[in-house]
Order: structure tokens, then C-alpha cells, then sequence
């Protein structure tokens, strides 16, 4: 395994206490595995992501458990050591290209810059390489682009400039948060292509967080769903989507608009809100948004086993699991 | 590039033209305040006031006249001050500008070098002991009045302890041409630029502080971080240079100002003929060419110290060069 996650737990100081906002997490990545990591703003996806990432950087929060990255343990290393696994063997892209290049160097001297921290190479040999990563990325014209300054490029340009800074030292993880929010919808398609490539091209293992089931379906392998900051439901994405095992699961899968049949007149959405985390309900963080939601849910579930999934949810454990669905078609 | 470059040239000259015409309508056409009276002098016959008229073109019209105060300041460069009779006022700022931007070029050295320090390192060390005390440092610096200190510095070192070892090296007030004695320049000067450079190095630090400490948030900052940079490499590559924009904005401003004659009270502390002082006699005998001339000069300078710092952000953002 390259990434076992084992309990990771981050907790926030708010209001003058300690408020965690990502409880108990736990999966796992193998290698050119993509994995996706779904769940509402505020259900500690990002989180998650800079937890693993070590760029957690409010003064005071906690960072507890476990991520173990090729067998080394990432929570509680010393700040150096962290600098020369980012970027170099774990990258991370961000949502919003527009704003995650400092507007004032151009794209291939940022690139430079990361190959240049990590590996002594002369500043024309980085270059080459960068303009070859652009090049592999599908960017036209990539010894011109890389010239350029971020306000100079479309969207989708931008983000193959990220993704490319990202490959930049072949990274044994990538971790894509929410890489196709900003993009319009072709982009979005393109810029999903071109990171279930990365696996075949580059070996790369993927953690995709994302809010888009769709996305999730088109392209991970398997799925983790967050709900305020706890692990709804885990498993392979076909069977997820088959057959959800968590209430909650099923209500994200129910607000993804049909592609046949007749068009509802409203997709059906999931009533309130998700709890803040410093609020959040002794039992089932879920129950009081869930329509199965009875006295059981008054004690927080485990996350058990049932089938090839993990779900955490008393229902299948009562002998009344959810309703398969049917699914379409499944590109996946 | 070069269209812009002509069409900001041609910005500067209208601001300049306008200036112009508005300091000489406050100053000789305001109603019920006669020049010829001023210059004639107090209980003058009619001959002279009459003689005075003709002279400087006061029974003309106003366009006339205007034309004429423009010929003697940029063409002939023979306008004579009111006061002393027959002293001409362009040579005399030429004479005081060297000065003027000796004291405000060596101060502006100092307060960016030190700010700049400051900032960062405040910055960097965020909620320590260090930061809380150079912020509290710059905060003495911008609140105590540059003249007291002007005066303290002299009382200090003119007068109290200049006998002793550590200042007996301080010479007497005013100012020694570079030209001269570099040595002597330098050290005429150093403690007016210290007492100059205090207030800014205060307001300038704090400034540069409160921006890259804004420019953590950014979305870039983290990017830079996740790329696996040093965290002073993230906060001098990625962070200084850009918040480098809104210090060069202000120091553009406030060094044009001081050149423009801002100096006024460090020059009148430490007895240096410089733009300030000459206004400030100007001002206190209501010497109206006098008047005119400096404040054409200080025009001059604060538009193009606008000018230059446009240009440099050109340099400095490559959204500005899109004309984004």
C-alpha cells in the first residue's frame, strides 16, 4: 500500500477549545490507484487532504492518528524532512487555477522552480523539462506557455500548468482537491482524461476530492464518503453506486440529474444542513437529516463491513439495507 | 509600450499646465488682494504703485498675465522675488534642490532598507515577542514629531554631549556640497537622515507587515508550499515581491513629496537651505514668485515621481502591462 490512513483526527482551535473537524478517518491507496474522496463543503475533504499534505498551518490545530506514506510516518515529522517529500514525492493540485500561481512569475519559471528544489539540475535542463511536461499535458505551443503569466492563460490551460507542476518530479501521490470546480463543463471532461492518464503514464496514484458524484463515477476507482467529518461509507465505486450502503450516500447519488427518462421537475435534494463542526450530534452526525433515521441512530455507528463496503449505518446491520439502484450505464 | 509611454507624457504636461493656472489664480487673482499693493510696499505713492503695474503686468489681462509669469519662470527664468528686490527665484531653487535631494535621497535609503527588515522579519516570526516589539518599535517611530526629534538630536549632539567621543565627529549645522567633500557631506548629513527616515521606517515596516502577513492567506502561498520551498523562499519569492506593489506606491508618493519641499521641518531643524525652507520663508513674507516658483517645482516632482511609479509597475506587475 502507498498510503495507509489509519484514524487521522484534526482538530481546530475554536471558540478557545478544541474542535475536530476531521474525526477518525480512515482508508487506504494502492499504487495507480485513484481514489476518490466525496463530500459537502465542510465535510473535511480539503482538510483531509492538507492533513496528509502537512500544510495545516493555523496555530494551535492538532493533527492526530496515523498516515503512513510508503511505510514512513507522516504525522509528527519534523517540518525538513516534510519539505523534501512536497512536491517531490507527494504534490498536490488546488481547486482554482486563476488564483494558485503567483500572478507575478511565469508559468514555466514556477515550474523551474520546483524542479530546482528538489533535483540539481542546470536552469536550461529544467526548463526543457518543463516545456515537456506542458507538452505531455496537451498544452499547444508549451515553449510559448510556459513564457507566460498565469492572467495570460484560459482556465483550463492553467490548470495543466498546475497538474504539470505537480508531475513535475514524478510524484508517487498525487493529490488532485477539487481540480475541475472552476473549469466549465468540457474542460471538466478533458482535465478528468488527462488525470486517469496519469496512472498509465506516470504510475501515479490519485487522491481525487471532489463534491461531484459524476466525477467520482467517471474516474475513481474506489470512493470514500465524508459526511461532516466522519467516514459515511467506503468501497469500490461500482458497488457504491449499485448499492449504497449509507442513507447519505444514497441522497448524494439521488440529487445527480437522470441522462434517460422522463425529467423530474425538481431533483430531489437532502433537506437541512450538515451540523458545524462544533455542534455536531452525539450519534449519527446524519440522523437529523435522514429520513430512516430512528432511536439506533442516537448512538454513533461503527463503520462495519457489508459486502465489499464499509458503511457506517445501523441499517444493514438491522437486516434492512437500502434499495440497490439501477444504474444506467457505468463508464468506470 | 511607446504610445503609453507618450500618453502618460502627455497626462504629465496637462497636470502640470493645470497646476500652473490654479496656483496663479489663488495667488494673484484673488479678489480684494492686490499684488501691486504687496510689492510697492505699505503707504506707496500712486506713482509707484503705478510704475509697479506697468512693470509686472498687472494693468493687463489676466491670460496676458499668466503668459508672462510662465515666460519669466521657464523661458527667462528672470522672475525676481517681491521681498528682496533684484534676487532672482529660479537660480535660488536650483541652488537649494541639490540639498533637498541629498536629505531625502539618503533617508529614503535608510527607511527602505530598514522597513523592508523589519517587515519581514515581523512577518516571519508572526505573534512572537519580536514581532509585538518591532510593531511597537514603529509605532514610537511614526508618533514622535520629526522636529522634536530634530531638536533632541542637536541638543544631544551640538551642544550637551559633543565634547565626548561619540559625537565629536558631528559637524556644526547646515550642509556641505557632495561636489566638496564627500566625506563631509556624509557626515553633515547622517543625523538629518536618521530623524528623517524614524517616521517612515515606523509606517512603512507596519505597512509591509500587515501585507505579507495578508498574503499568507493567499491561494499562491500554499501552492508554494505544497511545491516543498523553504519557508523563507515562500515568503521572500512568493510573498515580498508581491507585496512589493503597494510599497512601491507608497514610497513613490511619499519621496516625491519630500523632495517637493515635505522636508520642510528637518531642514529647518538641522539649518539646511533646502526646496522646504525656501518655501516656508516664501510663504511667511508672502512672496509671491517665490511662492509660484516652489510650488511649480514640487508639482514637477510629485507628477513625475507618478510617472516613475507607473513605470515600475509595469516592471513589477505583469497584470498592470496587460492593462488589465
Amino acid at each position: 500500500m502507498l498510503l495507509v490512513v489509519r484514524d487521522l483526527t484534526v482538530a481546530l482551535p475554536i471558540g478557545g477549545r478544541l474542535v475536530p473537524i476531521v474525526e477518525s478517518v480512515s482508508f487506504t491507496l494502492g499504487a495507480r490507484e485513484i481514489l476518490g474522496i466525496v463530500g459537502e463543503s465542510g465535510s473535511g475533504k480539503s482538510m483531509t487532504s492538507l492533513a496528509i499534505m502537512g500544510l495545516i498551518d493555523v496555530p494551535g490545530a492538532r493533527v492526530s492518528g496515523s498516515v503512513r506514506f510508503r511505510g514512513r510516518e507522516l504525522v509528527g515529522l519534523a517540518p525538513r524532512a516534510y519539505r523534501a517529500l512536497r512536491g517531490r514525492e507527494i504534490a498536490m493540485i488546488f481547486q482554482d487555477p486563476m488564483t494558485a500561481f503567483t500572478p507575478v512569475y511565469t508559468v514555466g519559471r514556477q515550474i523551474d522552480e520546483q524542479i530546482r528544489v528538489h533535483q540539481k539540475i542546470s536552469r536550461a535542463d529544467a526548463r526543457s523539462r518543463t516545456v515537456r511536461l506542458l507538452g505531455d499535458m496537451g498544452v499547444p505551443d508549451p515553449e510559448r506557455v510556459a513564457g507566460r503569466y498565469p492572467h495570460q492563460l484560459s482556465g483550463g490551460l492553467r490548470q495543466r500548468a498546475m497538474i504539470a507542476m505537480a508531475l513535475s518530479c514524478n510524484p508517487a501521490l498525487l493529490i488532485a482537491d477539487e481540480p475541475t470546480t472552476a473549469l466549465d463543463v468540457t474542460v471538466q471532461a478533458q482535465i478528468l482524461d488527462l488525470l486517469r492518464g496519469l496512472r498509465r503514464e506516470y504510475g501515479s496514484s490519485v487522491l481525487l476530492i471532489t463534491h461531484d458524484m459524476g466525477v467520482v463515477a467517471e474516474t475513481c476507482d474506489r470512493t470514500l464518503v465524508l459526511y461532516s467529518g466522519l467516514v459515511a461509507e467506503r468501497g469500490p465505486t461500482g458497488a457504491l453506486f449499485a448499492q449504497p450502503g449509507h442513507p447519505y450516500t444514497a441522497a448524494l447519488l439521488d440529487s445527480i440529474p437522470p441522462l434517460h427518462g422522463p425529467r423530474p421537475a425538481r431533483l430531489p435534494s437532502i433537506p437541512g444542513s450538515p451540523p458545524v463542526p462544533a455542534e455536531r450530534p452525539a450519534g449519527c452526525p446524519f440522523a437529523p437529516r435522514c429520513a430512516y433515521a430512528h432511536e439506533a441512530c442516537a448512538v454513533r455507528p461503527a463503520l462495519v463491513a457489508s459486502g465489499v463496503q464499509d458503511i457506517a449505518c445501523v441499517l444493514p446491520a438491522e437486516g434492512r439495507p437500502l434499495p440497490p439502484r439501477f444504474v444506467a450505464e457505468m463508464s468506470a | 509600450m511607446v504610445m503609453a509611454v507618450l500618453r502618460r507624457l502627455g497626462q504629465t504636461l496637462f497636470v502640470l499646465v493645470g497646476i500652473s493656472v490654479l496656483v496663479f489664480l489663488v495667488f494673484f487673482a484673488t479678489p480684494g488682494a492686490d499684488p501691486t499693493a504687496r510689492i510697492a510696499g505699505r503707504n506707496a505713492s500712486s506713482e509707484t504703485m503705478a510704475r509697479v503695474r506697468v512693470e509686472y503686468g498687472f494693468d493687463r489681462p489676466l491670460p496676458v498675465q499668466y503668459a508672462r509669469m510662465m515666460e519669466k519662470l521657464f523661458v527667462t527664468r528672470d522672475l525676481t522675488s517681491y521681498v528682496n528686490r533684484g534676487q532672482k527665484v529660479v537660480p535660488e531653487i536650483l541652488e537649494a534642490a541639490p540639498v533637498t535631494v541629498s536629505l531625502v535621497s539618503g533617508a529614503a535609503v535608510i527607511w527602505v532598507v530598514l522597513s523592508v527588515a523589519m517587515g519581514v522579519i515581523a512577518a516571519a516570526l508572526r505573534g512572537s515577542w519580536v514581532d509585538r516589539g518591532l510593531m511597537m518599535l514603529g509605532l514610537v517611530g511614526i508618533s514622535i514629531p520629526v522636529f522634536w526629534l530634530g531638536q533632541v538630536v542637536n541638543l544631544v549632539t551640538q551642544s550637551r554631549y559633543h565634547e565626548s567621543w561619540l559625537f565629536s565627529w558631528v559637524p556644526g549645522l547646515g550642509y556641505v556640497p557632495l561636489t566638496e567633500d564627500p566625506l563631509g557631506w556624509f557626515r553633515a548629513l547622517a543625523l538629518p537622515w536618521l530623524t528623517l527616515a524614524v517616521l517612515f521606517v515606523g509606517i512603512y515596516s507596519r505597512v509591509l507587515r500587515a501585507d505579507l502577513v495578508a498574503v499568507q492567506s493567499e491561494d499562491f502561498m500554499r501552492t508554494a508550499r505544497a511545491k516543498g520551498l523553504s519557508p523563507a523562499r515562500v515568503l521572500l519569492v512568493h510573498g515580498l515581491r508581491t507585496s512589493m506593489i503597494t510599497f512601491v506606491s507608497l514610497f513613490g508618493l511619499d519621496f516625491a513629496q519630500l523632495v517637493g519641499g515635505g522636508a520642510l521641518l528637518t531642514e529647518v531643524v538641522f539649518g539646511l537651505q533646502g526646496v522646504g525652507r525656501l518655501t516656508y520663508q516664501a510663504l511667511s513674507n508672502l512672496d509671491l514668485p517665490l511662492i509660484m516658483a516652489t510650488v511649480m517645482y514640487s508639482a514637477v516632482f510629485v507628477v513625475i515621481a507618478n510617472a516613475v511609479v507607473d513605470m515600475l509597475y509595469l516592471l513589477l506587475d505583469p497584470r498592470v502591462r496587460d492593462g488589465r
